[in-house]
């Protein structure tokens, strides 16, 4: 079956792939959004624990996510992998670092003897969820940037600059997907939380927060967008594969692509519609419109970056070097045997939906809290 | 070609990666095992519905969570430390390499961290059999994790399945099955995840002897002792039988692994085994850097080494020396001869390279070299060989000795491991032969050696690791690439700094687990039907 699909359009099947996991992982970084907010929404201790139960049942999803969008990464688009990680070195380091101390954060909290107290950990979730959301917004936002990296006739590469990727934090367009990101994550966590929790005080000040996390959103995203679709892009000669500059390359990649940009809207429009009615009704369904539409709309981000003759992962200083996904790809018949695999992958999401609705389908609250049958963070 | 490598950033990478996977190799043999063995005591509770198995299962989950997060914690770094550290490497196998990885992640991450949830969160949201079944997928998610990176780490030791491409410069993968099924593989596999299971019965046989010399929770700890030591002797045979299997392969396709973990520096037929011994000197010698003198002590067993490399008493297996200066009488090719090869394999690639920009009359004749099976046998399958090149005769000879493991750290850690291996099975004999007869909870002896056993089944896994990993430097792919060739082209001050920084944090994380769980298992299993 995939045996006889072209190079290309493997190429293309696993970028989507890719993209969709990117997506995914940007929807369930509402985990790390609800580790910023820990204080803002829980003023005593019970409240917190409410809240970091809420978040700690889930937390797996994202940390899983963004392990296995890794191991896709390397698996599709290896040479993304070699370059990307190999020489923004102390980006991902920064980024896995912020994972290695949330992963234990949950467990030890609040058990006893833990040597560094329930606030070190609050701490080191506070740490994730400020650099993941911010420092992956970051990354992505270069997919559109470019980086300072080149690439040799043996496909070994070398990072141009020696800080290693942290140059990238401070160019503004990067940083605007990356606060974008973190208030998005925020706004999501709100969301989850109204959903999940049954607790008047802490809905009330969620709801709060929600007015200004959601109104500092809009404003980043816009600008991030209309930037991007005036910038000049990182385009590519489908005959030559020569990578050029071209200009409003995103922008006509939108009007090239129009199920792209129609899927773009409408998942602008579902987080929009979910902010608002969680905000005005207030709804506690809200999530359910701001969740898939967060999803809708990074999944087209990337397809954005990687369609359409452009580069996904451009260099700056040697332009030449710039990935394309076919140039940075797996051979056809990994690519193939891969695609096999991926055949799991609704099976996967249809048993962590069972497990989801069997683990929230009654709202978290004081009861819950102490109740000895339970395995409490 | 060696002095163009910079041995302090390639060091200092291995350094990291061994840090790392040390630190994260402490908490997956617990995850590994206590699943199983949390599966069959839940299984128990639900046969015969005696809330005493739910105390006791629930107690050993809890410990069981604290091991899975900080194992958690340490494992990420890995998933990425290929592509930061060892960025050549991604690319010249991450055609191969990177589908097992990317498979843990659908296949078997997903399952453990979904069933988690429910195993810790739905005591009372899901049936009694749903969560049973959750249990038992979290154990078996466990394990499958362990499936794709054993997988990825047996295709390093063993490659196959593939086929080299100048154009791309990197290898491809031909046969998935061929990768995945390589006995390599699968014995990786099952003596990986049983000298877990081992570790673990270890674990619970050890703290239970705790509960009983405090006389605490008799039958909590009776009950768990039975499933942790009947489990334990079926796991250690398994691990003993696969360990046999795992000697003889590697004895064939890294004979220089197998000959560094015995000290076995002249080659011989009828060779004895060294049950215990201790290492000679080094030796000064100006050519051969690994030199020795012979063993200060020895115990031997006749024959032994020779039967267990292939199967027949008098079979020659060939020593350091052997296969570093070759032996023409046993057919084996001198490394000055492989490095030789090597170094035309890489040749042909540069000149390839060279003529496919200039669009030289020599490109069909070389790109034809790398579809030529015999060309490909007789000098690519060399390829890694070729760093070690240097057109001076003598400082080939020496080059050629510093491909040498070092000898003492895997003679030693495979000994350790072998002799623990062994007193593990007697000690579960033991334990389950007086509880048997009634007898176990008066004996001290066995108790406190039961306790103290938890720290050496550690050092026993840690062992295995040195001997697989140390064992085959220099090679990251066999025969194909070196660490040095592997390795990302960043600044070693950057390397440096993460490694302490890594070093630091795992400590300070392996500090609070263990004062976490030594506090979990003194408060004891939860008072039945009340809070702790």
């Amino acid at each position: 079956m995939f045996g006889d699909l072209s190079h290309l359009e493997l190429q293309q099947y696993w970028w989507f792939l890719i993209s969709l996991l990117g997506a995914l992982l940007v929807f369930l970084m509402f985990v790390q959004g609800g580790q910023t907010l820990l204080s803002a929404l829980g003023k005593t201790k019970d409240e917190k624990t409410i809240l970091v139960n809420a978040l700690g049942r889930k937390w797996e999803f994202t940390f899983t996510t963004l392990v296995t969008f890794g191991g896709a990464f390397f698996a599709s688009f290896p040479l993304f992998y070699s370059t990307s990680f190999g020489g923004a070195y102390w980006v991902w380091m920064i980024i896995l670092f912020a994972f290695i101390i949330q992963a234990i954060s949950y467990e030890f909290r609040s058990r006893p003897s833990n040597v560094y107290g329930a606030k070190t950990y609050e701490a080191f979730l506070f740490i994730n969820g400020l650099i993941g959301t911010v420092f992956i917004g970051t990354a992505v936002a270069t997919f559109f940037t470019g980086s300072n990296f080149s690439v040799n006739e043996y496909n070994q590469s070398k990072w141009d600059t020696v800080y290693h990727g942290l140059e990238l934090a401070l160019n503004p367009h990067n940083l605007a997907l990356g606060l974008t990101v973190f208030f998005l994550a925020r706004v999501l966590a709100i969301q989850y939380f109204m959903n999940a929790i049954d607790h008047d005080a802490i809905l009330k000040r969620a709801h709060k927060q929600l007015l200004i996390n959601g109104v500092l959103f809009v404003v980043l995203f816009l600008t991030f967008t209309v930037w991007l679709m005036l910038r000049d892009g990182f385009a590519v000669n489908p005959d030559t594969k020569e990578v050029f500059m071209q200009p409003y390359k995103y922008f006509n990649n939108l009007i090239e692509m129009p199920l792209v940009a129609i899927g773009f809207l409408i998942g602008v429009i579902l987080v929009l519609y979910g902010m608002a009615s969680s905000y005005l009704k207030p709804s506690t369904k809200g999530i359910w419109f701001s969740g898939p539409g967060t999803v809708l709309t990074v999944l087209m981000l990337f397809l954005l970056a990687g369609y359409n003759n452009t580069s996904f992962y451009p260099s700056v200083t040697s332009l030449q070097s710039s990935l394309t996904i076919e140039n940075a790809s797996s051979s056809h018949y990994t690519l193939t045997a891969m695609s096999y695999v991926s055949l799991m992958i609704p099976f996967v999401i249809a048993y962590i939906w069972y497990a989801w609705r069997a683990v929230n389908n009654r709202r978290i609250d004081q009861d819950e809290i102490e109740s000895d049958d339970l395995h409490v963070y | 070609m060696l002095e163009s490598f910079d041995l302090s950033l390639v060091n200092w990478s291995r350094a990291q990666f061994a840090l790392t996977a040390m630190y994260h190799w402490i908490f997956v043999p617990l995850t590994l095992g206590l699943g199983f063995i949390l599966a069959f005591m839940e299984t128990r509770y639900v046969q015969t519905g005696d809330p005493e198995w739910k105390r006791i299962t629930k107690f050993w989950m809890k410990l069981f969570g604290i091991n899975f997060a900080i194992g958690v914690a340490t494992g990420i770094i890995l998933e990425f430390e290929f592509g930061t550290n060892w960025s050549n490497y991604s690319w010249f196998v991450g055609d191969i390499f990177g589908a097992p990885l990317a498979i843990e992640g659908i296949m078997a991450f997903f399952l453990e961290s979904t069933f988690i949830a429910v195993m810790f969160f739905g005591w009372n949201k899901v049936s009694k059999r749903a969560h049973l079944i959750s249990t038992w997928l979290v154990a078996v998610g466990a394990n499958l994790s362990a499936v794709w990176i054993l997988v990825a780490n047996a295709w390093m030791q063993n490659p196959r399945g593939m086929k080299f491409n100048p154009d791309t410069a990197r290898n491809e993968m031909v046969n998935f099955w061929d990768v995945i099924l390589s006995p390599t593989a699968v014995t990786k596999f099952l003596h990986t995840t049983t000298s877990g299971f081992v570790l673990a019965a270890v674990f619970v046989v050890g703290i239970s002897a705790w509960f009983l010399l405090k006389r605490r929770e008799i039958l909590f700890a009776k009950r768990s002792m039975v499933v942790a030591s009947t489990f334990g002797i079926i796991s250690s045979i398994m691990l003993i039988a696969t360990g046999d299997s795992s000697a003889r392969e590697m004895a064939e396709i890294q004979p220089m692994k197998f000959a560094a973990m015995e000290a076995l520096y002249d080659g011989q037929t009828n060779a004895p085994l060294i049950a215990i011994g201790l290492i000679g000197d080094t030796q000064q010698d100006p050519m051969d850097s690994t030199a020795r003198e012979d063993f200060k002590i020895k115990i031997e067993i006749p024959n032994a080494l020779s039967y267990m490399a292939f199967l027949k008493a008098d079979a020659f297996v060939p020593g350091i020396k052997d296969l570093v200066l070759g032996n023409e009488k046993h057919g084996i090719m001198s490394y000055k001869e492989k490095i030789k090869r090597g170094y035309v394999a890489q040749q042909t690639l540069i000149q390839y390279k060279k003529a496919k920009k200039e669009n030289s009359a020599d490109l069909s004749m070389l790109r034809a070299k790398f579809e030529d099976q015999e060309w490909l046998d007789n000098n690519f399958a060399y390829f890694g060989y070729g760093s070690y090149f240097d057109p001076d005769p003598t400082i080939l000879e020496e080059n050629a000795f510093k491909m040498v493991p070092p000898i003492s750290l895997s003679f030693y850690s495979f000994h350790i491991m072998v002799i623990l291996g062994g007193h593990f099975l007697l000690l579960f004999i033991v334990v389950l032969w007086l509880l048997f007869k009634n007898k176990l909870a008066n004996n001290k002896i066995i108790l406190w050696t039961a306790l103290w056993t938890i720290p050496f089944a550690y050092i026993a896994s840690e062992a295995g690791w040195v001997v697989a990993e140390v064992g085959r430097q220099p090679w990251v792919v066999q025969d194909l690439m070196t660490t040095a060739m592997a390795v990302s082209q960043i600044d070693t001050m950057s390397v440096m700094i993460t490694f302490w920084l890594f070093a630091f944090t795992f400590t300070a994380l392996l500090i609070a687990e263990i004062k976490i769980m030594t506090k979990q298992i003194k408060t004891g299993p939860t008072k039945q039907g009340g809070k702790q």
